[in-house]
């Protein structure tokens, strides 16, 4: 726990209720990236290094880019909300009260005896070196120890680029002005 | 019960931050807004993991002469793989968003509602 760590906190918290009060979308996606490029810093900070530059470039880059390219389409002003915001209010109070009361329990921020670091971890930092050879230990759990988490995650990008294609793809444009034609007629 | 101020700081801000994303996204009709409030959600729970994997003067998990404590690498990896993932499923509900506008000429919820329930008879 450093001075770095809170102000860095503090400053993500800021620009999550900047976001909430927003009502100019362009620059609540803007915020969102600042937000994660917030969150990447912490992630260096926190000995993630890997975890870092890949927030900083596919959540901080590429899902900055994909909602702007949505907002072109979309427009980029929200309209003030019909429904009562005490009823969200409240849920979101009393879910994060029995979450809050949930880390009571916890063991200790950065405490080496924490359960976490007693099972697989040790045996990873120990026997990667040799069993794998790349002095990175994330790439050795990544590509080796924990190969088929990584085909699985290939498996969901596949699936939701399918589905994009399907939505927005050559061939459901066809399709869409085809019927659009018919309702003309 | 024992509370520790410190040894909790970063667990009880990551569920103020937690509790913004789903405000975002269960009091706010734009479409759009509820993925942001989403990514919110989800960058937290990210720092959630990160968090718990810290070690007190631990280094990054990279094998060098000299350093002899790690941060737990099991969190990165696991979280590495998630934040590919978030942005996957960002993308296919930015994806259907744009197919709603389409269709419906809005992406404001409680607007689509009152335009299904009018079709109704």
């Amino acid at each position: 726990m450093n001075i770095i760590d809170v102000v860095l906190l503090a400053m993500m918290v800021i620009t999550a209720l900047a976001v909430v009060r927003m009502r100019n979308l362009f620059a609540a996606v803007m915020l969102l990236g600042i937000f994660s490029l917030l969150s990447a810093s912490l992630y260096a900070l926190l000995d993630a290094v890997d975890v870092a530059f890949t927030e900083a470039a596919v959540g901080a880059g590429i899902s900055t880019v994909l909602m702007l390219g949505t907002l072109a389409l979309t427009g980029e002003r929200e309209k003030k909300p019909h429904r009562p915001a005490w009823l969200p209010l409240v849920v979101v109070v009393v879910t994060g009260a029995a979450l809050l009361y949930g880390t009571f329990d916890m063991p200790l921020y950065g405490d080496p005896n924490d359960p976490i670091h007693k099972h697989v971890a040790d045996r990873y930092i120990e026997r990667s070196g040799q069993e794998v050879g790349t002095p990175n230990i994330v790439t050795s759990v990544l590509a080796s120890y924990r190969g088929f988490d990584t085909l699985g995650e290939v498996t969901v990008i596949f699936t939701a680029g399918v589905g994009v294609l399907a939505l927005l793809g050559r061939g459901a444009l066809s399709r869409r002005r085809r019927l659009n034609k018919e309702d003309d007629r | 019960m024992e509370i520790n101020f410190l040894g909790h700081y970063n667990y009880w801000v990551v569920i103020f931050l937690m509790m913004t994303g789903f405000y975002v996204v269960i009091a706010r009709p734009n479409l759009v807004k509820k993925l942001i409030g989403l990514n919110i959600f989800q960058i937290s729970v990210f720092l959630l993991y990160i968090s718990m994997g810290k070690v007190d003067g631990g280094s990054a998990p990279i094998l060098a002469e000299g350093i002899k404590i790690f941060s737990n690498p099991l969190p990165h990896v696991l979280i590495l793989t998630a934040i590919v993932v978030g942005v996957a499923t960002t993308a296919l509900g930015l994806a259907l968003v744009v197919r709603i506008k389409e269709a419906y000429g809005t992406i404001e919820d409680d607007e689509i509602q009152a335009m299904e329930e009018e079709m109704e008879p």
